[in-house]
């Protein structure tokens, strides 16, 4: 077991009375690569910064080592930051910058300039130490930054969402570069990013938050296949929610038809939600599925189709590889493997109807989180 | 394209007439005589008014150095409070700029002359009257009006917001993330105003001292004012050869050119000294 060596206890920030953060107990292991995951605006950088000392929690503790470190300045916290918007130092060129934090601890000039040039390498910015941090382009001024928070050798390095200023195949390749630095160095990673997608494919760890609060904390596995409520079964990955009613262990109920499934623990008759992704559902001859309804909408996507079919009113949204035409009539069939329970919430009822879709549909999404993140993505 | 062009002539015609005519007025005056023959006549008297431009010269520096040396410290403290204070104090440095400025300089008289505010109030303070008791002396008053310390004090007084401003408008813009950044890699405050602040605010620091040295060093009416006849500046002798009865626009001109050399030769020394650093901005 890897031991514990930040935990937040109790967290609440609050600014002018309306809570940031509500009450967080979170806690980080050694050499884990954590992710906090969430919406625009839901608090991720606001706990990155009480981590880091630069903002106080309205109440509630942060320990080190099992130590209270609520006054210790940021200077003095071994942890280092990579900031969302990488604030080099316009004034220092490239070597200048990585060097910084060891110019302040007063090491040796050779021992610097060997430090320097060898983190340089391991970010691929060999041969660039002499040139104006203004000059580099958004991919190597990122990189500057990881360098220069590296090169310290922290025990834990903060990123808040590094990669948000790089274009999509920058992201892919940084995504493998950091993983691979964080194995290499041998040290904890706290990563804020609102991309599920590189959430799910870097994190030992997820944390998914929502206005202020936690919503679930688990492996990538944990939080794409058992969702703990309908908030994190619709920010990770796309899922059809539904109404159910548990007749008893094993038992589901959905349109007053029963499936069977393999979650138990609800009361008798207990409202629930049901998620089933639509990757999981099976396709067949309308007569010989559990349920039948007509094809909507069809949206090639590459590796599959999105089709929207109409049950009774509600629509779901499936993937398929075989092409179905608007109009069709299909059955389906869900095994209980494919089926998901989960207790009702404040968010049930909010997402996972497709009712409203359109081909456009993630687009607009996606549109929408970088709206409210208030130009801090502004390209590079 | 051609719009453009267009729009930038009344501009252009402005400069013309109100910068460049004058410019080669100056330097055609400068080189010749009053009866209108080419000569270097002028700038051959220049050695004797040697200890003018000496002395306009060293009171400008000392009045850049004192704005610098109260105008840095209070930009910085300026640029840390809250919003509604920022406003507040910048209006308090821009108030005294609404007065005209003779208006102010004459105030100055008021309060530094032998009769004046200071002196009237350390006398009815008994000070004098301690003071002689104490060392046995006979004074009844501080001369401050008509010294150099006098027109120093002029120049500092009128020209300290110049500094401010720039200064302080350059360190409000300095992205608090880089602060931050500086002490999350373990700077404590005193390095980060060495190795961030201090190097960021630096061309705010060369437009300050540009903008206080250069009409320092040209000032008259500080001089005349609160100088008395005492100590003569370049401004005074340039327009003792305009207005006054030594009257020689040749012999002005020619102070002139080479006043506008001088200051020249200042600022690019200025420039380079800060180079790598952004250019010195006028606001
Ligand atoms: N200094 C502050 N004063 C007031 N509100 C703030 C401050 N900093 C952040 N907030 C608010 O806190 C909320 C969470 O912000 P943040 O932690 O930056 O979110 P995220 O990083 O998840 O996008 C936002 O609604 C933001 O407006
Ligand atoms: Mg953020």
């Amino acid at each position: 077991m890897s031991k514990e060596i930040i935990r937040l206890k109790d967290c609440t920030v609050a600014f002018d009375d309306e809570v940031i953060l509500d009450n967080i107990n979170l806690y980080f292991n050694d050499k884990e690569f954590l992710t906090l995951l969430g919406p625009s605006g839901c608090g991720k950088t606001t706990t990155l910064r009480i981590i880091g000392g630069f903002l106080k929690p309205t109440s509630g503790d942060v320990l080190f080592n099992g130590v209270r470190v609520n006054d210790v300045p940021p200077h003095k916290r071994k942890v280092n930051t990579i900031f969302q918007k990488y604030a080099l130092f316009p004034h220092l060129d490239v070597f200048e910058n990585v060097a910084f934090g060891l110019r302040i601890a007063k090491l040796n000039e050779s021992e610097i300039r060997s430090r320097v040039m060898e983190m340089l390498e391991i970010v691929s910015l060999k041969g660039f130490h002499n040139r104006k941090v203004t000059s580099l382009s958004g991919g190597q001024q990122q990189r500057v930054a990881i360098a220069r928070a590296l090169v310290n050798r922290p025990k834990v390095l903060l990123l808040d969402e590094p990669l948000g200023a790089l274009d999509l195949r920058l992201r892919k390749d940084m995504q493998i570069e950091l993983k691979r630095i964080q194995q290499a160095m041998d040290i904890t990673f706290i990563y804020v990013t609102h991309d599920q997608e590189e959430a799910l494919a870097m994190s030992d760890t997820i944390v998914v938050m929502d206005k202020g609060r936690i919503q679930q904390i688990g492996t990538p596995e944990q939080v794409y296949n058992e969702p703990k409520n309908a908030f994190v079964a619709d920010f990770i990955g796309e899922s059809n929610i539904l109404d159910g009613i548990m007749h008893e262990d094993y038992v589901v109920e959905i349109f007053g038809r029963k499936f069977k499934c393999l979650d138990s623990g609800f009361a008798p008759r207990e409202s629930v939600d049901v998620v089933i992704r639509p990757e999981d559902i099976e396709i067949v001859e309308p007569h010989k599925g559990r349920l039948s309804g007509t094809v909507t909408s069809v949206t090639f996507k590459g590796v599959h189709y999105d089709i929207i079919v109409d049950f009774k009113g509600f629509k779901w949204l499936i993937q398929t590889t075989r092409l179905h035409n608007v109009g069709d009539e299909i059955g389906i069939n869900i095994g209980p493997e494919q089926i998901h329970i989960m207790k009702k919430s404040e968010y049930s009822g909010m997402f996972g109807d497709y009712s409203s879709y359109s081909a456009e549909y993630e687009e607009i999404t996606s549109e929408d989180w970088e709206d409210e993140t208030e130009g801090e993505e502004d390209e590079a | 394209m051609r719009r453009r062009y267009i729009a930038a002539i009344p501009h252009v015609v402005w400069m013309a007439v109100f910068v460049v005519v004058p410019l080669i007025l100056v330097v055609f005056y400068a080189f010749t005589s009053a009866t209108g023959g080419l000569t270097l006549e002028n700038f051959r008297n220049m050695g004797s008014y040697m200890s003018v431009f000496a002395r306009s010269l060293w009171l400008a520096f000392l009045a850049t150095i004192i704005c610098l040396l109260i105008g840095y410290p209070l930009s910085y403290v300026l640029s840390k409070e809250g919003p509604g204070m920022q406003r507040i104090f910048i209006m308090l440095i821009m108030l005294p700029m609404w007065i005209n400025f003779l208006l102010r300089t004459y105030a100055w008289m008021s309060i530094l002359e032998n009769t004046g505010l200071i002196n009237r109030l350390l006398t009815s303070l008994g000070i004098f009257d301690l003071i002689n008791r104490i060392f046995n002396t006979n004074i009844t008053y501080i001369p401050m009006i008509n010294t150099q310390g006098a027109v120093v004090l002029g120049m500092v007084y009128n020209y300290l917001p110049f500094m401010v401003l720039p200064i302080y408008s350059v360190i409000v813009k300095i992205d608090s993330s880089l602060i931050e950044a500086a002490q999350d890699l373990g700077a404590g405050s005193m390095t980060v105003f060495k190795r961030i602040i201090f190097p960021l605010s630096l061309p705010g620091v060369l437009s300050g001292i540009t903008m206080v040295f250069v009409p320092a060093v040209s000032t008259f009416i500080i001089s005349k004012l609160l100088g008395g006849g005492t100590s003569i500046l370049l401004g005074d002798l340039i327009e003792m050869q305009f207005l006054g009865n030594a009257y020689n626009p040749h012999l002005g001109s020619a102070i002139s050119l080479i006043m506008m050399i001088i200051i020249m030769i200042c600022m690019f020394v200025m420039n380079r000294f800060g180079e790598g650093e952004e250019q010195a901005v006028i606001m």
